[in-house]
């Protein structure tokens, strides 16, 4: 393997990892197959699997997402491409009310092991129905697991631990990174999921972030690290399960809190951030919490107009410079 | 369809006619709680298909599915319990009437959103052909779910992929409150759809539970056998309203009398006597049939009530609901 690989080969990668150990793994989704995906994320899975374990569909999320839920009821591991993920509002009924609500309104009876991946966030310019951050919405619902990698390794780590968990995972992987490199994770990598990771160390603040928001905060706290400010990155890596564990640890060394988050602030994962530290880690700040986040308008068009929307390098610096001088 | 097969058939057909009834006086005792679909009048279609169907099928239902339900396996003790909010229910009494589940014998769940279990037919049945199985899944619908989306993005995809589901229309008239008729632009709202996905629209008498079987059968080995999906609209007729908040008085009189005459337990009796079966031998069945519902009443009732702290169990499978780690 090549020294380094990027994101989206990295999404292939890790689903092919996971097809050639366990044969009920299929995949199945809008141009995923012959065409390899309009993001190049299923490049060489029907050429290495075939067509009976890598399908085309036609334009049907209710379909794709439902028979995957049926298919992975009857004993399959099925990886579903929603190819934006604001694509998965044609599909919520079964994000929302189908999926996760079985295992529990059944008593137990049946397990959903599957996997919904989508192409997740801004910054490309797409406009407003193929741009937005929607892990958010995942989260409103009890009984979706939710992991949003950053890094190459970590798409193929958590890709692994997604497809092999009984329950169901929404697999946000974020169109800014897709061009993104790393280095390869050994064979077998696997990143339980619910452990975020401490990114870069400092002792004055703590900024939680996921996914593309893991690289501005990390450019961000470079450029403070210049004023004297030391930032500690924290990559929460999942939303469902979540580890507020790390963030009350790394606020024990900090005592300031910024959440960077491109959803929506109305309702976005870093208000629940907040109010788990507000509730549990009141007594280790001092200063209030900050979030900067998307703005809760639709996503315009227009680099300038993207850009006063959703979090930048300037924005998470400015915030924090203010919490510093707190 | 034999004389015994038939007689089996009636039996059947009859627990579910006596626990449907249970279950509507278990509500007016203040026994059951939120609301039941009863499908009273619709036996001869989840019967008629239960026949012609492999144990090893899968079948998904709607909220009006205790009679699916119950010919698949499930006990009316388990059905009654699950109602009445009893721990020896058939989801711990998580799911409640419109979710009865019985997993191990292939009924794959009830669900109240309408129409959302079409794709998941799809969806197993995908699974069986690539584990190479031969097994069908059947999702059984209303007629009111004919018009939602999903309704068509699985019979298109069931046919492109030529997979072994059977779309099962109960037409039973209504959607809901209002005559399907007046939201449909097709006569037959299964049927006449299923040729422009590329599918076989059959219709048949869904109070008859011979000729259910029969069409169930041999869409089934046609399935089987790898020549794609069937769509079987079933016409049949609801004894109660569309829920228990819904007395029905907008059927008209004369159109309820009609199908009351057209019942399917009648059917199958006067059916019988035709095949000289004695007039006894029915009676012994039915006797059976009060029998073992009145026993899973009395059952049911005596069920203890489930322990708080399950509503904290069975979101993942760990068996927990923890969302953090």
């Amino acid at each position: 393997m090549a020294d380094v690989i990027t994101y989206r080969e990295a999404v292939a990668e890790g689903i092919a990892r996971e097809m050639r150990r366990d044969t009920s793994v299929v995949c199945l989704g809008e141009d995923i197959a012959a065409a390899e995906g309009v993001f190049k994320t299923t490049v060489g899975l029907r050429a290495e699997f075939g067509a009976e374990r890598v399908w085309d569909t036609p334009i049907s999320e209710q379909a794709i997402v439902g028979a995957a839920m049926g298919a992975a009821m009857t004993g399959m591991r099925p990886v579903a491409e929603i190819m934006f993920s604001d694509f998965l509002a044609c599909c919520w009924d079964y994000l929302a009310n189908e999926i996760p609500k079985v295992r529990y309104m059944t008593g137990g009876q049946v397990t959903v092991p599957l996997v919904v991946r989508t192409a997740n966030g801004g910054g490309l310019g797409f406009g407003a129905q193929h741009s937005q951050a929607t892990e958010n919405w995942a989260l409103t619902v009890p009984g979706l697991k939710i992991a949003a990698p950053a890094t190459p390794a970590d798409v193929i780590g958590m890709m692994a631990a997604a497809i092999r968990s009984d329950d169901p995972v929404v697999f946000f992987e974020h169109k800014a990174l897709l061009a993104t490199k790393g280095p390869p994770p050994p064979p077998d990598h696997v990143v339980e999921l619910g452990r975020a990771a401490v990114v870069r160390e400092g002792a004055d603040i703590t900024l939680v972030a996921l996914a593309a928001t893991v690289p501005l905060a990390l450019k961000a706290a470079d450029m403070l690290s210049g004023e004297g400010i030391e930032a500690e990155v924290v990559d929460l890596r999942c939303l469902v399960p979540l580890d507020a564990a790390t963030v009350l640890d790394s606020l024990r060394r900090t005592s300031r809190l910024l959440t960077v988050e491109e959803n929506p602030y109305q309702g976005g994962w870093g208000a629940t951030v907040v109010s788990i530290v507000a509730d549990e880690g009141f007594g280790l700040l001092d200063a209030p919490v900050r979030r900067v986040a998307g703005e809760c308008v639709p996503l315009p068009f227009a680099d300038a107009l993207e850009e006063q929307v959703i979090p930048t390098v300037d924005k998470v610096v400015t915030a924090v410079r203010g919490l510093a001088a707190y | 369809m034999d004389v015994a097969a038939l007689l089996t058939c009636y039996e059947r057909m009859a627990v579910i006619r006596r626990t449907e009834k249970a279950a509507h006086d278990l509500f007016l005792q203040g026994l059951v709680k939120g609301t039941t679909h009863l499908a009273a009048g619709q036996e001869a279609i989840a019967v008629g298909a239960s026949a012609a169907l492999r144990p090893d099928d899968y079948v998904f239902a709607t909220y009006r599915g205790h009679h699916h339900a119950l010919a698949r396996g499930a006990t009316p003790e388990e059905c009654l319990a699950e109602l009445m909010s009893r721990a020896t229910g058939l989801c711990k009494a998580k799911g409640g009437s419109m979710h009865l589940t019985k997993a191990a014998t292939g009924m794959l769940g009830s669900y109240a959103i309408v129409g959302s279990h079409l794709p998941m037919a799809v969806g197993a049945a995908w699974s069986a052909r690539l584990r190479g199985t031969e097994q069908l899944a059947v999702a059984f619908f209303g007629d009111g779910a004919t018009n939602i989306g999903a309704f068509h993005e699985s019979l298109n995809l069931a046919a492109v992929w030529k997979l072994p589901v059977l779309f099962v229309c109960e037409n039973n008239q209504y959607m809901e409150y209002t005559p399907i008729a007046d939201v449909t632009a097709v006569a037959r709202p299964a049927a006449d759809r299923a040729p422009a996905h590329g599918i076989p629209g059959e219709v048949v008498d869904g109070n008859d539970v011979e000729a259910v079987e029969e069409a169930v059968a041999r869409l089934a080995r046609r399935a089987r056998a790898g020549d794609g999906p069937a769509v079987l609209e079933a016409e049949t007729y609801r004894h109660f309203g569309h829920s228990r908040s819904d007395p029905a008085a907008y059927r008209p009189a004369e159109e309820v009398e009609r199908w009351l005459k057209h019942d399917p337990l009648d059917l199958a009796r006067g059916r019988l006597a035709e095949l000289g079966v004695q007039a006894e031998a029915v009676a012994e069945a039915d006797e059976r049939a009060r029998a073992v519902v009145e026993r899973a009443v009395e059952a049911a009732k005596a069920g203890p009530p489930p322990d708080p702290r399950e509503a904290l169990t069975d979101v993942w499978a760990d068996g927990g609901a923890a969302w953090r780690t």
